[in-house]
């Protein structure tokens, strides 16, 4: 008997794909029932979203002004509450939002949290990455408490629309929220271009680009392909890009169909971040970097002569 | 008891006071050292390999000694939670600057609630204004014990920050979130995380490791602290990743262009 609590992320009234990832993981554990909490000031129209989830049996949803903004010492406690109302497992998505709320959720409710589920053996055994992914360990969360993880969103699909909606239910909850941490802003890289973390393609650049004017290049392909734009943490470091870009082991996780690597030399710490990549392409003009030998296809040579006819041949 | 007292370590905040800022500081396995998993499956080799401080914790570091040398913080203590032979380890972070050390000594590795637990007991000694951690061990990858600390200490929490602000008993802290950057406040005493881009860390210099030899370092056995128990998760088995075979290298854009083409993929 099993019964499944996941903590919808969201942002300005959309849903998070990282949401339907949680949901398939959910499913992975055979569960009697999975409910999505959404905690927000107006939660209706991501409540509305997450009811559409195939294999969502419930979407609850908290209301309150102070969940405008998405706080993990705001958020915590009442996920803590919701969570002890008989469910099994409580997960969220190993995003920042899920890596920042989990653990404070995991230590109210006076337990472990197991981070990064890549896979799910039994419903308290699971498999994680540790070393930046240089080893799988298989772990054992203890059987008589609530079961608290993150779930590593490239490891998992996202679950399609269902035929039926989930019925929405306003949960209230008696905590007292704490006024210690206030949210300022948010900048937002604005970008038309596809969301890195749940995007088809993605192309990024790497040291080897050189910029932050070179980086158009990159920008130029992934526009024509449709795709993402990445980059490695040294071309973040370098100021080539925002942080939002970065893949890797401290930056983002994720399994695009195609990823296309220039001028990264591919240190382990990034190739953490695309292993799950569907189609790995690599461009460098060292024949001897460690991208090769990961990448499905490998083209050595000048990136500032090869993207721009890679542009313009696709 | 009713909770007619502000929060622990609020007391030591009055304007103009400086205040202690407690850093954590793990020992981990070099970032430049190849893991392997043990034939085994009963752990990853780690005897003989290079052991080295977290590097976000150098960053944590690294932060508390600018705050110290801004005149906002008096005191600098570094903790780790490691075995006997962590002393060098511990120089080290007084070598870099740190004022003192704790080393809370333990037979093997603890989990992050365990951790966040140890650190709540020490906050209740140092009494910080502000605990900085790494926002992630390069071994266990794990981002738990700052966020656990912050809850059991009923306490903001800033994780993953690239910019810190202290002013008077507020904090203005810049988070590298997925959206983009994201600014919270948060009243002091509070837990913050560093992320990569937060600063870079010094360098040591020589006459600062002889300097170092004479600071103190208090050591505590983790039984004499009387944590609390439970929520451990255990770890059963190691494994090396699935590997991805290498592919295959084409010598134009053209022959590029065709095999993905063959694939669907553009």
């Amino acid at each position: 008997m099993s019964k499944i609590l996941i903590v919808a992320e969201h942002l300005n009234g959309q849903l998070n794909s990282a949401t339907a990832r949680c949901v398939t993981c959910a499913r992975e554990l055979k569960p009697d029932a999975i409910e999505v909490l959404v905690l927000a000031d107006a939660p209706d129209a991501v409540a509305a979203q997450a009811a559409k989830l195939d294999g969502v049996t419930k979407v609850l949803t908290v209301a309150r002004a102070e969940n405008a903004h998405a706080l993990a010492a705001v958020l915590a406690p009442q996920i803590a509450a919701a969570a002890k109302n008989g469910y099994t497992h409580l997960l969220l998505p190993s995003t920042t939002f899920g890596k920042d709320v989990a653990p404070r959720a995991a230590a109210l409710l006076g337990t472990g949290q197991v981070s990064d589920i890549m896979s799910v053996t039994d419903p308290h055994t699971f498999t994680r990455p540790i070393y930046a992914g240089n080893a799988i360990v298989t772990v054992a969360a203890p059987t008589h408490a609530i079961v608290v993880g993150t779930v590593r969103t490239a490891s998992w699909p996202a679950v399609g629309e269902a035929a039926n909606t989930a019925p929405i239910e306003a949960l209230s909850l008696d905590v007292v929220l704490p006024s210690h941490t206030r949210f300022v802003e948010l900048q937002q890289a604005s970008s038309e271009r596809p969301d890195l973390q749940s995007a088809a393609k993605v192309v990024s650049g790497g040291r080897g680009v050189g910029s932050k004017e070179n980086f158009e290049i990159i920008y130029k392909l992934a526009d024509k392909l449709h795709a993402a734009a990445g980059a490695s943490r040294a071309a973040v470091d370098a100021g080539y890009c925002p942080n939002d870009m970065q893949v890797g082991q401290t930056g983002k996780i994720i399994a695009p169909e195609l990823y296309i690597a220039i001028g990264i030399s591919g240190a382990i710490q990034h190739l953490t971040g695309i292993k799950d990549a569907g189609t790995i392409v690599a461009i460098n003009k060292d024949a001897e970097a460690p991208i090769f030998e990961v990448a499905d296809i490998g083209l050595v040579g000048d990136l500032f002569k090869l993207v721009p006819e890679l542009e313009a041949a696709v | 008891m009713p909770n007619c007292f502000p929060a622990r370590g609020a007391r030591a905040l009055r304007k103009g006071f400086p205040m202690k800022i407690l850093v954590a500081y793990k020992r981990v396995v070099d970032y430049n050292v190849r893991i392997q998993v043990k034939p085994d499956g009963t752990g990853v080799v780690t005897d003989g390999v290079k052991l080295s401080p977290n590097p976000f914790d150098d960053i944590a570091l690294e932060e508390a000694l600018r705050l110290r040398e801004q005149g906002i913080a008096e005191e600098v203590i570094i903790a780790t939670i490691a075995p006997a032979d962590a002393q060098p380890h511990l120089r080290n972070g007084l070598a870099m600057g740190a004022n003192r050390a704790i080393h809370v000594v333990t037979p093997g590795p603890v989990q992050p609630l365990a951790a966040a637990r140890v650190f709540l007991k020490l906050i209740e000694s140092v009494q910080p204004g502000l605990v900085i951690l790494g926002k992630q061990a390069i071994d266990d990858d794990c981002s738990q014990t700052g966020q656990m600390l912050a809850a059991l200490w009923d306490r903001p929490q800033a994780t993953f920050a690239s910019k810190l602000e202290v002013s008077g008993d507020k904090a203005t802290v810049t988070r590298e979130v997925d959206a983009g950057l994201e600014t919270i406040e948060v009243d002091l005493p509070a837990v913050v995380t560093t992320d990569l881009r937060l600063n870079e860390p010094r360098f040591i210099k020589l006459p600062d490791i002889m300097k170092a030899k004479s600071k103190p370092i208090e050591t505590i056995e983790l039984a004499s602290l009387n944590i609390e128990h439970g929520g451990e998760i255990r770890t059963t088995h190691y494994a090396p990743p699935a590997k991805r075979s290498r592919g295959v290298m084409v010598k134009d854009v053209a022959e590029l262009v065709g095999l993905l083409k063959q694939k669907g993929l553009v």
